[in-house]
């Protein structure tokens, strides 16, 4: 299987309560809270797309958007 | 065709016109002098395709047919005293979310346990006032039989047309009662199916938005409109709102829905009343006295009426005052300490001349009874 | 369809505090509902009353805000009067088994078709923080200012005792083991529990010094053990994660059509 690439990590600030619970779960350090308590994608680069930031945040406002297959 | 005869009891007779108004659900729990109706319709929901349950509980079964309502289903629970009490949290939920649904009362002694085998009409008040917070709410009683059938098929009726609960309030002896039921052929009375929308798919459905002629359509859970019920402050699309116009226009409609219509919903029988110097007022089996006494007088020559009332809630203000008018003294018949009286003297113009004949213990308020205190109020002695 | 055409996008953002579970317990649900592709018009979510019974209002199935214990009851009447739709119930903890336990055990006695959701604080968090059936012994609340000595409910084994045919705990650490646990709940036939302990950082966190959002929800993997773990077994103090029941029996509205079968035929 392919590794999975990250297109976009797409954050709703609005939603977002900053909660920190991304930030302290991501496996890679992706995230990190800014100045006003929003998760922000400081090291998107490193993403590995497991979505745990996903699944777990409390106000759905983290998407991962995985780069789609080019070879299928 | 010969018409179908039964010799029942009155709770049966509920279940019987509960069935010709195309009862589907039914959620009980037993409770004396009510249980006749959850036994009955256990055996005859089935039979047709409907569903009974018998829950945990009275709340639970409160919370069920409402439930079942939502799902398009015309529904229904009976219970007593006790039971009431109970259920009145979710009548309450009921009147705010506008959910049709039947509630027979069969009324026992109280507060508390009481006499569960004594008749008392002492819940008058409770179905009026007994959930809390501003509401309207519709009830309905009956005397005999054939009207305990009919006022069943009103109920439903009523509880389709103004999109609310509506609780039969009968009585332990009438509840209990047998006698003859000429039950009526298919469409002899008029029945009232649930008005659904007409609002098509991927149109904005709003469940709480009265028609001009105030009725509001519903739209089944299953169904294309997925919206929100609540017993919080809502607006038009049932979602929750503290915007005090919304929660204003809300309480003033769930008044006024049933205010607005007092004439239409006000149900009662005239007994003798042609030139009555006295008038009786009563309902349910105290009634039945009430006639009786009042057919003896009339044969002896004395102008004895009775104003038989049919709905209690909402309470038929004009009604009385108009019958009242003319007497010379009014007496309210009841098996209570004068819950419907202190609503008949605020009513007619002079209060003064309304008195109660009444009893509290248990049995069966008698002619002889009302007879007495007619005596005295005549100055004819006891 | 992605999880977000499962919500009623405009009353975002909710009105959970920050870093509260129930808001992955929602974002859970979603993912088994969006993965086993049920329609939004087959399911209907009933919810008591509480910040549990919030959700509700946030997802775009037909929905019944009922009242406070009496989800399960209004959830009854819906599934036996509609057998073909879905229920799902999520219900806090107080909701669930205080003022609603005899509700949950009674329609899990029934073995009806329902899968309740357990939102579990351990806190009443609406009403500003007083110990719940869950709480346990030695916590702090609101109305247990010198610390419980109530004991707690164990969720699992109510549910089984009371005849739940699918019983499973998670936590909102293990959300896609709450998501998977979910799917099986969801479809199975018969009254379904899932156990979803919630972190409550506002309320029960705070007064019982277990950090915020994060640690909480940290806490919730070294407190718990997966079902048959090496973990589990080293440790049995561990609260046990995984499927604890899984089993056929006869469902409730089934055995009530077979009634209807019978009375009818009766008749004729």
């Amino acid at each position: 299987m392919a590794k999975k690439k990250l297109k976009e990590l797409v954050i709703n600030r609005d939603w977002c309560k900053g909660c920190g619970i991304c930030v302290a779960f991501c496996p890679k350090k992706v995230l990190e809270l800014d100045k006003e308590d929003k998760s922000v994608a400081v090291r998107p680069q490193d993403c590995i797309c497991c979505k745990l930031c996903e699944i777990r945040c409390p106000d759905l406002a983290i998407e991962v958007v995985i780069e789609p297959d080019k070879e299928k | 065709m010969e018409k179908s005869i039964k010799f029942i009891q009155g709770n049966e007779a509920c279940v019987e016109g509960a069935l010709y108004a195309g009862v589907e659900f039914f959620a009980g729990y037993p409770i004396t002098p009510s249980t006749e109706i959850a036994e009955c319709l256990s055996q005859r929901l089935p039979e047709r395709g409907g569903k009974f349950i018998q829950m945990e509980d009275e709340i639970a079964s409160m919370c069920a047919i409402i439930g079942a309502s939502l799902t398009g289903k015309k529904v229904m629970t009976a219970t007593s005293g006790p039971g009431f009490s109970l259920k009145q949290e979710a009548i309450g939920y009921a009147c705010m979310a506008e959910i049709p649904c039947v509630i027979a009362n069969v009324q026992r002694g109280g507060p508390s346990t009481g006499n569960p085998t004594h008749v008392s009409q002492g819940d008058l008040n409770q179905a009026r006032w007994g959930t809390h917070g501003d509401h309207n709410i519709i009830a309905l009683t009956a005397s005999n039989h054939q009207d305990i059938f009919s006022i069943t098929v009103d109920a439903f009726n009523l509880a389709e047309t103004y999109r609310t609960p509506v609780i039969l309030l009968f009585d332990e002896a009438i509840g209990h009662l047998r006698e003859k039921l000429v039950l009526p052929d298919e469409g002899e009375l008029p029945i009232v199916g649930r008005l659904r929308t007409s609002v098509g798919k991927g149109v904005d459905y709003r469940p709480y938005l009265p028609r001009e002629d105030g009725r509001l359509p519903m739209s089944d859970f299953g169904a294309e409109h997925r919206y929100n019920v609540t017993g919080l402050f809502h607006d038009m699309w049932g979602f929750p709102s503290n915007n005090p116009q919304v929660v204003s226009d809300l309480l003033r409609h769930l008044m006024d829905k049933i205010d607005n219509n007092v004439h239409s919903i006000t149900r009662y029988k005239e007994h003798y009343m042609d030139g009555a110097e006295y008038v009786l007022i009563s309902y349910g089996s105290s009634a039945r006295s009430a006639i009786h006494m009042a057919k003896n007088r009339r044969m002896k020559g004395e102008k004895i009426g009775v104003l038989e009332l049919q709905s209690l809630w909402p309470f038929p203000q004009h009604l009385i005052r108009e019958k009242c008018s003319k007497a010379k003294a009014v007496i309210v018949v009841e098996m209570n300490s004068g819950q419907l009286m202190y609503h008949v003297k605020a009513a007619v113009d002079d209060p003064g001349k309304v008195f109660l004949s009444n009893r509290i213990d248990g049995k069966l308020i008698t002619p002889a009874d009302i007879k007495g205190l007619l005596r005295i109020i005549q100055g004819r002695g006891v | 369809m992605a999880i977000k055409d499962y919500l009623r996008q405009r009353f975002f953002p909710h009105m959970w505090c920050p870093g509260c579970g129930h808001g992955t317990v929602l974002n859970s649900l979603l993912r088994a509902v969006e993965e086993l592709g049920i329609e939004k018009n087959d399911i209907v979510m009933t919810s008591g009353i509480g910040c549990s019974a919030r959700i509700s209002g946030y997802v775009d199935f037909h929905s019944l805000h009922s009242l406070h214990g009496r989800a399960l009851a209004f959830a009854t009447g819906v599934k036996l009067s509609q057998p073909k739709l879905k229920l799902l119930v999520p219900m806090g903890d107080g909701d669930a088994l205080a003022i609603g336990g005899n509700h949950f055990i009674h329609a899990a006695r029934r073995n009806i078709d329902i899968t309740a959701i357990v939102m579990n604080n351990k806190i009443y968090g609406m009403t500003g923080g007083q110990y719940s059936p869950l709480s346990g012994v030695g916590k702090k609340a609101t109305t247990a200012p010198y610390l419980t000595i109530d004991n707690d409910f164990d969720v699992v084994e109510l549910a089984k005792a009371a005849g739940a045919t699918f019983v499973a705990r998670t936590t909102t650490f293990h959300a896609t083991e709450a998501t998977d646990f979910l799917k099986k709940a969801i479809m199975h036939k018969g009254f379904s529990v899932v156990e979803i302990l919630s972190q409550c950082p506002t309320h029960y966190g705070r007064k019982n010094k277990e950090g915020d959002a994060p640690q909480m929800v940290a806490n919730y993997d070294k407190i718990t053990a997966r079902l048959g773990s090496k973990k589990l077994e080293e440790n049995p103090a561990l609260i046990g994660r995984g499927i604890f029941v899984d089993r056929q029996a006869p469902e409730y509205c089934e055995e009530y059509d077979k009634i209807i079968e019978y009375a009818m035929k009766g008749r004729k």
